[in-house]
């Protein structure tokens, strides 16, 4: 099954000021989309419309074809949305900010599998050994590592990523870089803002704001 | 129904009837509001139990009446911004906020002169007043949270579902006051309620009753439309408008 | 449901083809693998206790918060005795609103970080867009809440009117009447909070939005220790109490959850 997200006119004003005005956008399965523009320029604003949290803009919007309104449940489902903070809570560990992410959506996360992806997930972005650590004595980096584990903890189809590589060492950048075309190649779609430049091999499509 | 609905929503639209409508609300309203209190202070006959003093009736009242309902009119103005979408609703329910307000201290302000011949003080914990003062907490809390956003869309939204939230609860208060006021001052002298009214008492407290209404949605109607002037003042209409009017000055003085 | 959802999708995106960039027509697209898209589980009840049980466990390890409103309500009780007189029987008339206004004062204290540390480090937007209904992850945080405040309050009630020297036979109605009311004045509250939780200093403006809409709450609470007090039944301020506790049940996680949408726009 592919998927679809389209924009139909879409326009975003916020206190008298247009952010973007008719942005007709279809963004389908295996593409990684990078929205870009100077700073102010509705980024943000415009990956919060299509993530459905901002109600405030005109236009359409469309998932796999039918209204986003009347299908926000699924859409909602197989969307993995990470913004400029990282929605880590300082007080847990990072496999409790995990645990709860899981069972956010429903799934069940407890009993012996649950605990094993978590930490599969925390190995994979380079945090084993610091699993039962509270997140708050982190670096600012490794807690934002912590968030892009949810990645392959919660396999989501659309991925809204808000500048993913702040914090991130170069080590880092140049994974998730990989994990970002993989993701592409297996047929989900990637939706990512951000000021570093990606890898020229990484076949991206750009949208221009502002 | 829609296209109605959409046509009342747009400010120009809104900004050009309430042209036409607002002198006739300022005429009913001096009209009503002269015969009213003519009659009322000069004309009707005096309380057999207060003398002249129950005269002030005749603000005291319609101030009530209006601190209520304007509370009820911002709410539904509220719904329908966050229903429908329509920002010339909250601009009226944005203009009205301080309006309602003032009412309310109008009302309490006339009941606290009222209580010194009454009451022999200046304040009661009477049930009315009570409730009263609650609702001036409640308008002041719907014009501070107003204020203390920057950006104005997120100020509307917060400003609307506050008043929906106190317009449900404020049937609410005014019951459990009423009760506690019961309960600690049982069959006590209240200041409004009067089963039996002579006609040539009542009717004036109508017509001032009505005048106030007239006199609150001419002043609505006269705020919206200052309200959509600053709001949308990087509109072409309003630019068009606003230099016509400065095209006419100038050229007119010159001469 | 789903099904005709999708049935639907073939007309709206053939529509729209027109309008839409032919570089990423059909063709591009099926050489891709599909994408397993999930359908949505529900699964409510598994996040809301993983929600209780995330934040009891956040206020748990920082008990200073929890303990804080206890503190603050035992001093203020012990300032009245200081500021009015020591005189038994004065006091103990009094005692009843006392304890309610200190309590209630004390509830409202904690309020302002019901929702603050999750706006900032981003976990709201997260709850936001969590595919469960908002108004009910709400409430599970708004029932932390209570647990933590309104219920040690109460139960600490009692404690306090001792000192006060609060009539004997009013001491479990006191603790009843807390404990339901403080559960109504926590889901009110909460929609101050969600209001507020934008604005950088949302405190004192909070207690603005949020006392006015106390008055019920505290009118019944206080009544029933008076009732209870004077040997009237209390069975009625308690039922009122109830009453107030279902319509906030029913009619708050709505307004928190909108309030919630429009302050993390803000």
């Amino acid at each position: 099954m592919s998927l679809c997200l389209q924009a139909r006119k879409l326009s975003c004003e916020r206190d008298d000021r247009s952010l973007f005005k008719g942005l007709d956008l279809d963004i389908r399965s295996g593409e990684i989309v990078r929205i870009e523009g100077p700073n102010g320029s509705g980024k943000t604003s415009l990956l919060k419309i299509l993530s459905g949290q901002l109600s405030d803009y005109e236009g359409e919007l469309f998932w796999n074809g039918a209204a986003m309104k009347s299908v926000r449940e699924h859409f909602l489902a197989n969307l993995l949305y990470l913004g400029h903070a990282p929605g880590i809570k300082s007080g847990l560990s990072p496999l409790e900010n995990l645990a709860w992410y899981q069972a956010l959506s429903g799934e069940s996360s407890e009993g012996k599998g649950g605990e094993e992806q978590r930490l599969e997930a925390l190995e994979q972005v380079g945090l084993a050994g610091f699993e039962d650590i509270p997140a708050g004595q982190l670096s600012a980096g490794q807690q934002r590592r912590v968030a892009l584990a949810r990645l392959t903890l919660t396999p989501r189809a659309l991925w809204v990523l808000d500048e993913p590589f702040t914090a991130i060492d170069r080590h880092g950048v140049a994974a998730l870089e990989r994990q970002l075309i993989e993701h592409a190649q297996a047929g989900g779609c990637v939706l990512v803002t951000t000021h570093h430049e990606l890898a020229a091999s990484t076949p991206i499509r750009r949208i221009a704001l502002g | 129904m829609w296209a109605f609905i959409h046509k009342l929503g747009s400010p120009k639209w809104f900004y050009g009837i309430s042209a036409k409508l607002q002198p006739w609300f300022w005429a009913a309203a001096a009209l009503l509001l002269i015969t009213g209190s003519l009659w009322g202070l000069a004309f009707a006959p005096a309380d057999y139990q207060q003398g002249n003093s129950f005269r002030i009736i005749y603000v005291h009242v319609p101030a009530a009446f209006l601190a209520q309902s304007i509370f009820i009119s911002m709410a539904v103005s509220g719904l329908v911004f966050m229903v429908w979408k329509i920002k010339v609703a909250d601009m009226a329910a944005a203009v009205m906020a301080p309006l309602g307000a003032a009412m309310t201290f109008v009302a309490l302000f006339s009941g606290a002169v009222w209580g010194v011949p009454t009451w022999g003080t200046w304040w009661m914990w009477d049930a009315r007043l009570t409730s009263m003062l609650i609702l001036l907490f409640l308008y002041l809390g719907v014009i501070a949270l107003r204020g203390a956003f920057t950006s104005r869309d997120s100020a509307s939204r917060a400003a609307s579902v506050l008043a929906m939230v106190g317009v449900i609860n404020i049937p609410i208060i005014k019951y459990s006051v009423d009760w506690w006021y019961t309960l600690h001052q049982p069959a006590s002298f209240t200041l409004t309620s009067r089963p039996t009214m002579p006609t040539e008492m009542w009717l004036p407290l109508v017509i001032m009753v009505l005048g106030f209404y007239s006199f609150f949605i001419a002043l609505t109607l006269m705020r919206t439309r200052s309200e959509i002037l600053r709001r949308e003042a990087s509109k072409r209409w309003v630019q068009e408008l606003v230099n016509g009017q400065m095209m006419k000055v100038p050229a007119e003085e010159t001469r | 449901m789903q099904e005709t959802g999708l049935q639907e999708t073939g007309s709206h995106s053939s529509s729209h083809s027109s309008s839409s960039s032919s570089l990423y027509g059909a063709d591009a697209t099926a050489d891709v693998l599909p994408v397993p898209l999930l359908e949505h589980k529900g699964g409510l009840m598994i996040a809301v206790k993983a929600t209780l049980v995330r934040d009891l466990t956040l206020l748990l390890r920082r008990r200073g918060e929890v303990l804080n409103p206890l503190v603050f309500f035992a001093l203020v009780i012990t300032l009245f005795p200081i500021a009015i007189s020591p005189d038994p029987e004065l006091l103990a008339t009094i005692a009843p609103g006392l304890l309610w206004v200190a309590a209630l004062l004390a509830a409202l204290l904690s309020l302002d970080s019901l929702f603050r540390s999750d706006y900032d480090d981003g976990s709201l937007e997260q709850l936001l867009l969590a595919p469960q209904p908002l108004a009910a992850l709400s409430v599970a945080k708004v029932a932390v809440h209570w647990l933590l405040t309104g219920l040690p309050l109460a139960l600490m009630a009692p404690l306090l009117g001792i000192m006060l020297a609060l009539p004997v036979g009013s001491y479990a109605v006191l603790a009843l009447s807390l404990a339901l009311g403080t559960a109504s004045l926590s889901l009110i509250g909460a929609i101050g909070a969600a209001l507020t939780v934008g604005l950088a200093r949302g405190g004192v403006l909070l207690s603005l939005l949020v006392l006015p809409l106390y008055i019920p709450v505290l009118i019944f609470g206080a009544g029933a220790v008076q009732a209870a007090i004077l040997g009237d039944g209390v069975s009625a301020h308690l039922a009122i109490l109830g009453a107030l506790l279902a319509a906030s049940l029913m009619s708050a996680p709505w307004a928190i959850a909108a309030s919630l949408r429009i302050s993390i726009n803000g």
